[in-house]
This record gives C-alpha cells, structure tokens and sequence, in this order.
C-alpha cells in the first residue's frame, strides 16, 4: 500500500504549456533517428503534399515556450512525487514506456497547449522488488482548439 | 520514400517492411539535445551505475521514435498513425564512436512488425500492428503496438 503523500499525487498536476512546433525543431528531431523523410526536410515538398505545410515526426510536439530546467516534461507536481518516493527508498527511475493517440497532424508554426495530470500511481511487485509506476497523460489541443493528440508516459521508481 | 501502401494490399500476419538502427554515443547525445530528455541516465557512467543500470543506456523514447519511423515509412504518406505504444522491457547501450562520424563495431537493431487485424471502422481502413525493437541478439527489448489507417483502393 502506498501512503498518502504518495497518492494525494493522483489527479494532481493540470499544469499547462504552451509547446511551439519550429521547423528548425522538427529537423533536430528527425536528424537525431536518421529519418530522411522529405515531410520533415523539405518545405516545397511538404507543401504539394497532403499535409500542405511540413509536419512533425508524431509523438514530436515541439519545444514548450518556457520551462524550469531539468526536463522539458517535468512539472512541479512530477518533481515533488519523485523527490517524495525517492525519500521513501525508491531511489532508482526508469521510464517505463509510452502510448499515443493521434488525432491530427502537427505541422511546423502550430502552437500547442499541452496539459498533464498525474493519472494514476501504483504500486507492483517486480523481480528486484518493489517498484512504483507512475502513469501522466498529456491532451495536446492546437492554436485552432482541435485535438491534436494524447500521451501517457510511464515511470517507474524502484 | 517508398510507394504507397494501401489497405487492399495487406493480409493480416504479413510483415511490416523492417528497420536498422544503429544506436550510438553521438545518437544519444543528439536525441538529448532533440527531445529535451537530459536524465544523465543516458550520458554520465557514475549516475547510471547508481540507478542499477551499469552504464548510460539508449533512451526508452529514442527507441520509441525508431518503432514510429518504422510505421511512417511503411504506410507512406498517404497513411495515418492513429495509436501507438511500447514498453521499454529491457535496456539497450549504445555503441562507442571510433572517429568523430564512424562507430565502433557493435549491436545493430532491428525494428520489424507485424499486421494482427484488418478492419474498417467509422469508415476508415484501419490495420493494427505489433512492433517490436530487437537488439543484436534477436531479442526485444521494445515490444509495442501500432494502429494506422491506410489509404483504399474503394
């Protein structure tokens, strides 16, 4: 059972950031995997295309306009549920894994605003022992209030 | 890119056309500076040691970021990558560099998949896919799944 300064987490968060999607950013991303795909590298390209403007890579959704060092994921509530479990002798984290839904591309020049809970904190017991897995979802909307996509990133502290 | 897929051309078990990868120091560093990811999980020896994992290993996202170029490129742009997930079962390191472009000899991964259903729903042509990332020795270490929508002949 995990105490409740661990579980008061749970819905906690509901920090928003405004993640703006540079062309320049994309090309960084998509340069870092080695994927050549003309949508990301050529604008004349990706402007004939479907898409009719250069689209991000999906699971990429840009930089947030401004951030606390550290990470570009991490919000005030993530840090102190981690500092919180690290108190409690789960000292060692790992991200444990990531489901998307996309609902429309992103393309270069769309401002996003991305607002994470903490959906859920539970506790397994793994190979090497206790392990808490920390579940935070992300709902991406763009500058025209469309859904754009929806992430949940896994952590686990053990 | 390669020619463009469409839902008609596809049976369910046919496989999605495979990936390599090469995973390196400099690759880390770039998917750092890319992602924003800077766990020094992934760069500093002392630090990865203290977390049980011996030394810095490949970003659980970076292999993420393969299994959805392994989808793109599959289904072409004409298709839609509607879900995707993985876990990231088991660590990978990345190769050593041997000059300021070239890598050590080393692991190469493969990222491959495979079509489980065949569908059509809300009038969309939609296949689901299971994906995986396998290290040198054939194992996965990145098992996940993926649902696109492709293009009909109608």
């Amino acid at each position: 059972m995990l105490p409740e300064e661990v579980t008061k987490f749970i819905g906690q968060g509901g920090d928003v950031r405004i993640f703006e999607v540079e062309k320049g950013a994309i090309r960084k991303f998509a340069d870092a995997i080695n994927d050549r795909n003309p949508l990301y590298w050529d604008e004349e390209y990706a402007r004939k295309s479907r898409y009719g403007a250069m689209v991000a890579p999906p699971g990429f959704f840009g930089w947030p306009t401004k951030w606390t060092g550290g990470s570009v994921f991490t919000s005030e509530a993530t840090r102190e549920l981690s500092d919180t479990l690290r108190k409690l002798g789960y000292g060692r984290g790992l991200a444990g894994g990531v489901e998307c839904e996309f609902f429309q591309p992103i393309r270069a020049g769309d401002t996003l605003t991305a607002t994470t809970v903490i959906k859920n904190i539970v506790e397994r017991e793994g190979r090497t022992g206790k392990m808490v897995f920390i579940i935070r979802e992300t709902t991406y909307t763009n500058q025209d209030d469309d859904l754009v996509a929806k992430e949940r990133r896994i952590f686990i502290q053990r | 890119m390669a020619k463009q897929l469409y839902w008609e051309d596809i049976e369910v078990d046919d496989e999605v056309t495979p990936l390599a990868k090469v995973a390196t120091t400099q690759m880390l560093v770039k998917w750092a500076g890319a992602s924003g990811d800077f766990n020094p999980l992934h760069y500093e020896d002392t630090f990865a040691a203290s977390q049980g994992v011996g030394k810095p290993v490949v970003h659980g996202r970076l292999k993420g970021a393969w299994l959805v170029q392994l989808v793109t490129e599959w289904i072409g742009e004409q298709g839609f990558l509607k879900k995707f997930s993985c876990r990231f079962r088991t660590v990978d390191y990345p190769r050593l560099m041997k000059t300021w472009n070239e890598s050590q000899e080393g692991e190469t991964w493969w990222c491959k998949g495979k079509v489980t259903k065949k569908y059509v729903e809300d009038g969309e042509h939609c296949l689901d896919c299971e994906i995986w990332v396998e290290n040198g020795k054939g194992e996965v270490t990145t098992p996940g799944n993926a649902t696109v929508i492709l293009p009909s002949r109608g």
